[in-house]
Parts: structure tokens; C-alpha cells; sequence
């Protein structure tokens, strides 16, 4: 930016996104590395914004964790890969939010193609599972599984689903031949809980 | 035996693992940055106390919220009270939950169906 007309045009933007945030009610919005200290942060944040505005404490406890788990999904899994790419090595998006009915929390991170098959039917088969179903799972992969080196227990989605009784709904665009980007958004109800 | 005192943050539970007191206690948030880690003296202080146990060992969970990995690592701590369950050591877990936090409730009644120890809800 090294004239005045850059500026401008600079300027101008941020008031487009700035636009473009209220359109679609977001309150939280952050690219880049998430550690656990970005954790904290964004969850304190919400959980203080949410309980300024009177919400249940029920919806501020799915909220939280709804956030807690799609930050740690990011963090523990994001960097899985061989890459060396700024890409790939635990960051992404991370989005809340606020609409009259519900909160939403989305989440983006580069993910190797080879992950799709994967990733798909893991999360098409906890969309298809019932609550009783969902619980059993969450026991089993309790009992069974293992930590991984991260930290990461398998438990995430099934835990998500399972506060928010809702599917999870994604969606994979591709970034090169090798990576796409994994887009994930969860929804909170606001009143029926 | 050694005592643990932990102090509660907006990240990891307060602990107090007090044998001479009869105190054994896991309260607050649990969502430390390593799940593994944080709660390995716990079950190092486990193992030693199930080789001289007290006569009743009455152990309190009193969590407002854990996230997933840490369910894992409390399930090891249950199943730690469990072994001294099963070599007919007289055993109770207290699983305290708010009365309005229908999930806690129902985390608790889902260990309670994963390890056999006799095993309390308490809400609050």
C-alpha cells in the first residue's frame, strides 16, 4: 500500500467484509494458527458475550462445547500431514455465528485429499446414527480408542452431534490436486433446549 | 502418602487427592492444553493408594464442563477405582452435577454403566 488510492481501495474492503459480517450475523471470525491459548480466548470471549445477553445456560454450554471441540479438531488434526505448506500446519478458519434462532460455528482447514474418503464416512455414518446410537458409539470409542500424540481422543464429532442433535453438515472444495479445503459448520438452537 | 493439591484454572480442575483426610476430589473445567500429561500424577497417586488404600475411599467428581479428551483420561481414573472395587475394597464415586446440566447428569450415568463400582448422581 503505497499510495493514497491503495489505501482507499484497502479501506473500502474492510467495510465490505465489515458489511458482509453483519450480514450474515457473524461475532467471531480469525484465520491463522490455533493453539490452545486462541482456545481459551475465543471461548472466554463468547462464553462472557453470551451471558451478557441473558442466554440459557443450557445453549452457553452447548456452545462452549461446540467451539471447544471444532478448535481442538483444528489443532490436533490440521497439521497431521507431511506438508510443509504455511497451509497445512494447524491453522484455519474459525467462525461464530448469532442468529435469531441459533448460533453457528464453522471451521476450514486444508486437508490431503487421501482424507476425504475418510472424513466422509466417518461423518456421514454419525449423521445417520440416533441418540442411543450416538451414545453407544461415544462409550465404545471411550473405552477402545486411543489418544494420539496430539491429544486427539476420535470423539469430537460424535460429541458434537450429540449436544446439538443436529447434522453436521460439511463440505470439501479443492485447493490443488493433492488438498482441498474441509469446511465443517455445527448449529446451536437457541430455543429449543 | 503424599498429598496432591492442584489449584482450579478456566482450563484444568482443581484436584485434591488427600489419603489422611479422606479427601479425594476432581472439580471444575476440564479442557487442559495436555489432556495426558495434566493428569498423569493422578493416576500415579492412584496406583499407589490402591496398594494401601484407606478402609472406605469416597472419590467426588464435581465437573461444571470436560471436553472429549479429558473423558478419556476420567475413564482411566474410574477404572483405577474399579480395580479397587473388583479386589473387594469398599469403593463409592459421587458424581456431582448441576440440576440443571442434563448432559453432566447423563455423562455420569454413562460411566457408571462403563465401569462396575458403585456409583452415586448427586445434583447440586
Amino acid at each position: 500500500m503505497d499510495n493514497k488510492k491503495d489505501v482507499k481501495g484497502f479501506l473500502e474492503f474492510v467495510y465490505e467484509f465489515y458489511k458482509s459480517m453483519k450480514a450474515h450475523e457473524i461475532t467471531l471470525v480469525y484465520e491463522g494458527e490455533i493453539t490452545h491459548q486462541i482456545t481459551k480466548a475465543f471461548t472466554s470471549l463468547t462464553e462472557s458475550n453470551m451471558s451478557k445477553e441473558d442466554e440459557p445456560n443450557s445453549v452457553q454450554r452447548k456452545v462452549f462445547h461446540v467451539m471447544v471441540e471444532c478448535l481442538q479438531n483444528i489443532s490436533k488434526h490440521a497439521d497431521d500431514f507431511t506438508s510443509n505448506d504455511y497451509l497445512f500446519s494447524g491453522r484455519g478458519i474459525f467462525l461464530v455465528s448469532k442468529g435469531e434462532n441459533e448460533y453457528s460455528v464453522t471451521t476450514g482447514n486444508a486437508v490431503e485429499n487421501d482424507k476425504i474418503e475418510y472424513l466422509t464416512e466417518l461423518l456421514e455414518n454419525i449423521n445417520r446414527m440416533d441418540k442411543e446410537e450416538l451414545k453407544e458409539l461415544y462409550k465404545k470409542q471411550m473405552k477402545e480408542g486411543r489418544l494420539s500424540e496430539k491429544g486427539g481422543a476420535g470423539l469430537g464429532f460424535i460429541d458434537i452431534k450429540r449436544k446439538t442433535n443436529k447434522e453436521l453438515e460439511y463440505h470439501f472444495l479443492p485447493i490443488s490436486d493433492d488438498t482441498s479445503f474441509f469446511l465443517l459448520t455445527s448449529t446451536i438452537s437457541r430455543t429449543d433446549n | 502418602m503424599e498429598t496432591i493439591k492442584i489449584q482450579g484454572s478456566e482450563d484444568t480442575p482443581k484436584i485434591i487427592l488427600d489419603a489422611a483426610n479422606e479427601i479425594l476430589e476432581i472439580s471444575g473445567r476440564s479442557l487442559p492444553e495436555d489432556v495426558s500429561s495434566f493428569y498423569e500424577p493422578v493416576l500415579n497417586w492412584l496406583t499407589e493408594y490402591t496398594e494401601n488404600p484407606n478402609k472406605k475411599t469416597i472419590f467426588n467428581f464435581k465437573l461444571t464442563y470436560f471436553n472429549t479428551a479429558s473423558s478419556k483420561l476420567l475413564l482411566d481414573i474410574l477404572m483405577k477405582l474399579e480395580e479397587m472395587h473388583e479386589k473387594g475394597q469398599e469403593v463409592l464415586i459421587r458424581w456431582h452435577y448441576p440440576e440443571d446440566d442434563e448432559d453432566m447428569a447423563e455423562a455420569g450415568e454413562e460411566y457408571a454403566d462403563i465401569v462396575d463400582v458403585p456409583f452415586e448422581q448427586v445434583s447440586y
